[in-house]
């Protein structure tokens, strides 16, 4: 009880302040859009190759960077924590009676509606660009879910790494180093079966991969294999209990330093 | 008479081996304000973060409002409130959202609550800005805002970590006022670290003088004063002269003692001042030392401080500035 409430009242802090800078938002979409916009038009002919499962690239893109993007702004999470840190912030709420699983969880929770925002509007920008996704609101809805379970793990990882290296620019480094590696060893701008063997091979346990194959088949497909999307889904919610759990410790790590 | 804060024994080692508590311990009665003095790089924000259950030390224990630190970090934080060296408010919400949040950490909730926040921006000059984000506050308002967050539960302890560093000296007397009636109106217990040493003069009932992460001297500060019998002699020297000479020349005397000579600064002290520069003056041209100032004060903290650590106040500050850069 002590816990939800304690979640509620950071996720109140994250939101206010995400409030009063909406154009955060804009600004976390600009990469995307040019993916989208421009590597959707240059990449156009592709789909002739087969395995995409569409003849239209963009319909193929945009879920993939639907997906992208939430993984990418779940890495940032950790940023706003370094902040925490260096304003005293966080020292602040460890000498109070907060429950230190909250002060993960309200950044999950804020990363999550910032994902499903940044998802609808990658998807209307899709759709204005003439894809068509059949999935319909069911598979729309399945595609956003997969979008917000693969930030949430990475908001925790991200801050865990914040908690124990205490720099933006380790943060950086981690997002880079991390997510770019796993963002290319999945189906995100290329079909699956397109792909070397070994990162084929690498995609079956990467959770991007996960998440973007549930997203797209659900979007998609007329009639989506839910039992695999399913699977999908309980994988990356899984590793976001491991993920939370894991940042939570992180506080310990912390502590012993200061 | 029962103790709010009992320390004893702190030692904590930080990774690179730097030693930033070596055997502290001190205890503080129920009720009062107990000053920790201290240079930079003393070990009082250590000392701060022990006693708040942040960080844990390698050795020794403490106990606030009688629950152990270290056993029941959950229940000594309850009756806790910190209000730290750098400021701790979030820039990006108002001010009354951040004592908003605050009181719900604690559990406070409602009518109690918003109560309480108005009280408090009121008490503090806050009321007007209530509304606009912190980030929008000058440095003062800042840190009558933090104080005013470590005060929103109604803590029993207040910790206090040097809370008029880098205020302009005005707002630093206002500070000080307000502290005082804290103390008075509240019935807390205040815990405050400071490195002016006016500061611990004008607020502290009593105060441990902390050098190295130890306690060097304690207790109430007209007794630490009076430890050093008679007036402070500073004599600053004109060119030419060497240590041999200016001992040589007052070291006969009967009217000085403790001859100490930094540069061409010459500290002695006497029982009676006054009468003492005479014939200081007499004896130090007759040895052929030129002399361009003469000051006699009255024992101050400072050479309380110099007379247990065998270093000035400053010094030890300046020497810990250029370590730390
Ligand atoms: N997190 C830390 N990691 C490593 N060393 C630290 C850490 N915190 C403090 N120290 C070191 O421990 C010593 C004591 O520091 P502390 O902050 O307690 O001093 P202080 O008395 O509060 O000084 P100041 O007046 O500058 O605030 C210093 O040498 C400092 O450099
Ligand atoms: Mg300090």
């Amino acid at each position: 009880m002590t816990s939800l409430k304690h979640t509620w009242y950071m996720t109140l802090r994250h939101l206010r302040a995400l409030a009063r800078q909406p154009w955060y938002i804009a600004f976390t979409l600009v990469q995307p859009m040019i993916y989208l916009l421009l590597f959707g038009s240059l990449f156009q002919k592709i789909t002739g190759l087969g395995h995409f499962g569409t003849a239209d690239y963009i319909a193929y893109l945009t879920p993939g960077i639907v997906v992208m993007t939430a993984m990418f702004s779940g890495g940032w999470s950790g940023m706003g924590m370094v902040f925490d840190l260096d304003r005293g912030v966080m020292d602040r709420f460890l000498v109070s009676p907060v429950r230190r699983g909250s002060l993960i969880n309200g950044r999950v929770a804020q990363g999550a509606i910032v994902a499903a925002i940044q998802a609808l509007i990658i998807l209307v920008v899709g759709l204005v660009r003439g894809a068509r996704f059949d999935g319909g609101p069911l598979g729309v809805l399945a595609l956003i879910a997969s979008a917000v379970l693969l930030a949430a793990p990475f908001i925790a990882l991200s801050n865990a790494t914040a908690l124990m290296v205490r720099k933006e620019e380790s943060v950086i480094g981690a997002v880079n180093f991390i997510l770019l590696p796993l963002t290319f060893t999945s189906s995100v701008f290329m079909a699956k079966d397109l792909m070397p063997g070994w990162m084929q091979t690498v995609a079956r346990f990467n959770p991007a991969n996960w998440a973007v194959e549930a997203a797209r088949d659900a979007a998609l497909q007329a009639h989506p294999d839910w039992g695999s999307i399913g699977t999908h889904l309980g994988l990356l919610a899984a590793f976001t209990v491991v993920a939370v759990a894991l940042a939570t410790r992180a506080f310990r790590a912390y502590q012993r330093s200061v | 008479m029962s103790h709010a804060i009992e320390a004893e024994g702190l030692v904590k080692t930080y990774p690179k081996g730097v030693r930033a508590l070596d055997g502290l311990g001190f205890a503080v009665e129920e009720g009062t304000i107990f000053g920790l003095l201290g240079p930079n790089g003393a070990g009082k924000s250590t000392t701060v973060k022990v006693l708040t259950t942040l960080s844990r030390p390698d050795a020794g224990g403490a106990r606030v409002a009688g629950l152990d630190v270290l056993r029941r970090p959950d229940r000594v934080r309850r009756v806790i409130g910190l209000v730290s060296q750098r400021s701790a408010v979030d820039p990006e919400a108002t001010g009354r959202e951040n004592l908003t949040l605050q009181g719900r950490l604690y559990g406070m909730e409602g009518r109690e609550l918003r109560g309480r926040v108005a009280e408090l921006l009121e008490r503090f000059g806050l009321a007007g800005a209530g509304k606009r984000v912190a980030r929008d506050y000058s440095g003062g308002m800042q840190r009558r805002l933090d104080i005013a967050t470590g005060l929103v539960h109604r803590p029993k302890v207040l910790f206090l970590d040097e809370p008029t560093t880098g205020l302009d000296p005005e707002v630093r007397a206002d500070m000080w006022r307000m502290i005082r009636e804290l103390a008075r109106d509240e019935g807390l217990t205040i815990l405050l670290t400071t490195h002016y040493l006016e500061e611990a003069d004008r607020l502290a009932s009593r105060l441990a003088i902390v050098d190295r992460g130890r306690v060097v001297a304690e207790g109430t500060p007209e007794a630490l004063k009076s430890e050093l019998r008679g007036d402070a002699l500073q004599i600053e020297l004109g060119d030419g002269q060497t240590n041999g000479e200016v001992h040589r020349a007052l070291a006969s005397l009967a009217e000085v003692r403790d001859v100490v000579l930094e540069g061409r600064r010459l500290r002695a002290r006497a029982d009676d001042g006054p009468r003492a520069v005479p014939v200081v003056l007499q004896a130090l041209e007759s040895a052929g030392v030129r002399v361009a100032s003469v000051t006699v004060s009255r024992p101050s903290l400072d050479d309380v401080y110099l007379r247990h650590t065998g270093r000035r106040f400053e010094e030890a500050d300046r020497a810990e500035e250029v370590k730390t850069r």
